[in-house]
């Protein structure tokens, strides 16, 4: 998809052709590097993710196959000053997600001043009634936060999409560094890059730090996996062993005296944290899925009676649905009386009346998404539409307004990839990580920068051919 | 340690040493084929590693004949062989995978280095001139893997579960490999103890990597009895049924050691490995080769099965 037209943000290159701040010193060293020898470290790259099984399963065709998310080695950079921004603006959003999540839970508040309506949350599946009533230890809902962010100009940030539920690609931003790290050692000595590779002692720290009263000694930590046919179970895996904490899967797991344990080769151990990769319906037959076989029966009792945690907690889905996002910015306020220092990217919500006709006058234009779709699938990109697919789609809009909201057509930035043409300009988001625990809120410095390998393409997702890149912040 | 890794480390193990030890039969049965032309004589000896291996009968639902390039291909990598070498490794990685958090990325790396090189060498079939090659990359890649684990796990549960996996297939491997070889070469009992064509002798040693070692040890002699001797009893030679089962209670010990308590698995053990270093070659011959070898796998299947139960393999 084509969109020369819309004047774009380069982070690298100022549009007279001059190099910005934050990349001048890595761009003398590009400058000065033989040519052929970095088209052969960029094929060592790959070399090196393919022998420590850093891939991900794609399920598209008949066959399951492992792929690699292709990285490119010219780094995103983000200077100090830009960073301290960002997290200010990242803390409060997520102050303010774990602040709506117990509401919601509770009182809802915010329904009843007329902030949020109701049907937001009544048949929204990802809301779960077993949590009413219920407080989380610390009153954390979502541990582990991930909150997808675009840029369209100097200081221009928005927030995309938050992950509030189960945000996966922490290990490729590890992995990614320490690629990078192996490939040009010289540039981390020349140039302040905040390190990244403590995030797993963190996160290990963090999910500690939410244990149940009942845990004795060090908290017990496990990470639960679907199993190895999951496309993420790289990084289940991953995380687990850097933590040093059990990779299990539901099947090795019980409810034994009141507590959830797992089957060892010397009996049952209980567990305090469970950091767990499964979707909620996947958690406990006995209260989502009666027919399910999958899950860990009484799981959610031993929750509810406080002798386990759960991270992120069961029903946090409901803060990052699609449905609610165009309220973010009253969410933020609501809960923490402050305008959100990060804003949302103006969005339509079809189920309103004067929004449906303005996204139907002007569907060329926008970006349409499904409210439960997710990877980038399902939606429409009205600039890249032929005229067929923009009629058949407003059909569907017509047919049901309420699974659709509509964003304007963003001028994504740029970041340059490496080609063997030299560097070209493709557009690039912005997932940084977010731990949450009762000592406070720890936003580490960087983060996965996806890439829309594609010429002018603004889909970065990696299940559509999108690729990574390093993402550094630099010291002050 | 979760009894699910156990299990994976277990089998991780036991699928390598099962696809090293199909190599070597495989480059046992190339040497004859390339040294003796006789169809006949080929045609023996691949039925006899289709035997020694399992899979005679499903070859003989898919192939009338022992063609070698057939047999070979079928062993290594066709599709429609579950028990082929190729198979085999990715059994091993699936395995790996699985169990990635209590191996070390050293044993990881190169286990899926093992199954990334193999699956290039076998993606096509094999031709006869480079079987060679493809069956080293076997035993070269499986070696790595356990140089691996080797040099670099620490000596706890998870080493042992490994070593007992190894060991319990390499029994189960060289006990099959001597009934079938044995019965190949001696078609009748009464040539036990007569002097042999050497050449015929050594495809049997040669065939669990042993046929220096015994020259070494027997000056040259070669008679059936001092062979089956050297295969069960040999308690230097590291494939022997006595060697694989010390292997398999000192490591049985150790786990015992970790977790503070016996299980019954490693009593069957012991009492299995006492029964063997009391046994003279003799009385294996008064038994019966035959009876006491399908005995030996019985029982070794009894052991897999203790320790499955023991260790909490699986619910």
């Amino acid at each position: 998809m084509q969109q020369a037209s819309l004047p774009q943000y380069d982070e690298m290159f100022r549009p007279d052709g001059t190099v910005r701040a934050a990349y001048a010193e890595f761009f003398d060293w590009y400058e000065k590097q033989d040519r052929g020898w970095l088209r052969n470290q960029d094929k060592e790259a790959e070399g090196f993710f393919r022998r420590t099984g850093i891939t991900f399963n794609v399920y598209s065709e008949s066959d399951a196959e492992e792929r690699l998310i292709p990285f490119d080695m010219i780094p995103r950079i983000i200077s100090a000053r830009e960073w301290r921004r960002l997290t200010r603006g990242i803390e409060q959003r997520v102050r303010a997600l774990n602040a709506f999540l117990h509401d919601l839970y509770h009182r809802q508040e915010i329904v009843r001043s007329g902030r949020l309506p109701v049907e937001m949350l009544r048949d929204n599946a990802a809301f779960l009634p077993q949590m009413i009533g219920f407080t989380p230890p610390g009153a954390i809902y979502t541990h582990i936060v991930g909150i997808d962010l675009v840029r369209t100009g100097p200081d221009e940030f928005m927030v995309l999409e938050d992950n509030a539920r189960t945000p996966s690609g922490v290990s490729y931003m590890l992995e990614n560094r320490e690629t990078m790290m192996a490939m040009f050692p010289e540039l981390f000595t020349r140039i302040p890059v905040r390190p990244v590779s403590n995030y797993p002692v963190h996160l290990a720290r963090s999910l500690g730090a939410c244990a149940p009263d009942c845990a004795e000694g060090t908290p017990r930590l496990a990470v639960l996996t679907p199993g190895i046919y999951n496309s993420a179970y790289f990084e289940h895996a991953f995380l687990a062993d850097q933590m040093g904490a059990e990779l299990v899967e539901a099947s090795d797991l019980r409810v034994v005296d009141g507590r959830v344990a797992m089957r060892c080769t010397t009996g049952y151990h209980p567990i305090d944290v469970l950091y767990r990769r499964v979707d909620d319906d996947y958690l406990d037959p006995l209260s989502f899925k009666p027919d399910s076989v999958l899950g860990v029966p009484g799981i959610m009792d031993v929750y509810r009676a406080g002798r386990i945690t759960i991270s992120n907690a069961p029903g946090t889905g409901i803060a990052d649905d699609k449905a609610l996002y165009s309220y973010m910015p009253d969410i933020v306020q609501f809960y923490t009386g402050e305008q959100p220092l990060l804003p949302n990217v103006p969005t339509w919500r079809c189920m309103e009346a004067e929004s449906l006709k303005y996204v139907l006058d002007n569907l060329a234009d926008l970006v349409v998404k499904e409210v439960h779709g997710s990877g980038g699938y399902g939606m429409l990109i009205g600039p890249a539409a032929s005229k067929k697919e923009l009629a058949a789609f407003e059909a569907k809009l017509r047919a049901n307004p309420h699974n659709y909201i509509a964003q304007p057509t963003l001028a994504l930035s740029t970041v340059p990839i490496f080609t063997k043409a030299g560097l070209a300009p493709r557009h690039v988001d912005l997932r940084p990580f977010v731990l949450v625990s009762p000592e406070g809120i720890d936003v580490t410095p960087g983060g996965l920068t996806r890439v829309a390998l594609q010429k002018g393409s603004l889909v970065v997702n990696s299940s559509q051919g999108g690729g990574t890149k390093d993402s550094w912040v630099l010291e002050d | 340690m979760l009894g699910r890794a156990a299990q994976g480390v277990y089998w991780m193990s036991r699928y390598l040493e099962r696809a090293e030890n199909t190599a070597r039969l495989l480059n046992v049965g190339l040497r004859i084929a390339l040294t003796r032309g006789a169809d006949a004589a080929q045609e023996d000896e691949w039925r006899s590693v289709l035997v020694t291996t399992g899979q005679d009968t499903l070859y003989r639902a898919h192939y009338a004949d022992y063609d070698s390039a057939q047999a070979v291909n079928f062993i290594l990598r066709d599709k429609a062989n579950p028990a082929s070498v190729l198979r085999m490794i990715e059994s091993a990685r699936t395995n790996a995978r699985m169990v990635r958090t209590s191996i070390t990325s050293e044993v990881w790396e190169s286990t899926n280095e093992c199954w990334m090189q193999l699956s290039e060498a076998l993606s096509r079939p094999v031709r006869p001139s480079n079987l060679g090659e493809a069956l080293a990359a076997v035993r070269r890649q499986t070696t790595q893997v356990r140089g691996a684990i080797e040099g670099t796990m620490l000596r706890n549960e998870v080493f042992n579960f490994s070593r007992i996996g190894t060991f319990v297939e390499r029994a189960d491997n060289t006990a099959r490999i001597l009934d079938v070889k044995y019965y190949v070469l001696l078609p009748s009992l009464a040539w036990v103890g007569s002097s042999l064509d050497n050449a015929q002798w050594e495809t049997l040693l040669r065939s669990v990597g042993g046929d220096r070692v015994y020259r070494w040890l027997n000056k040259g002699s070669m008679d059936a009895s001092g062979i089956a001797s050297f295969l069960i009893l040999g308690v230097q030679f590291p494939r022997s049924l006595i060697f694989c089962l010390n292997k398999i209670m000192s490591n049985m010990n150790g786990l015992a050691l970790e977790y503070g308590g016996e299980t019954p698995s490693q009593a069957l053990v012991r009492g299995s490995c006492m029964a063997l270093r009391e046994t003279s070659i003799e009385q294996v011959f008064e038994q019966g080769l035959h009876e006491f070898l399908l005995q030996f796998i019985a029982n070794i299947a009894r052991i897999d099965t203790a320790i499955s139960a023991d260790y909490r393999f699986v619910e």
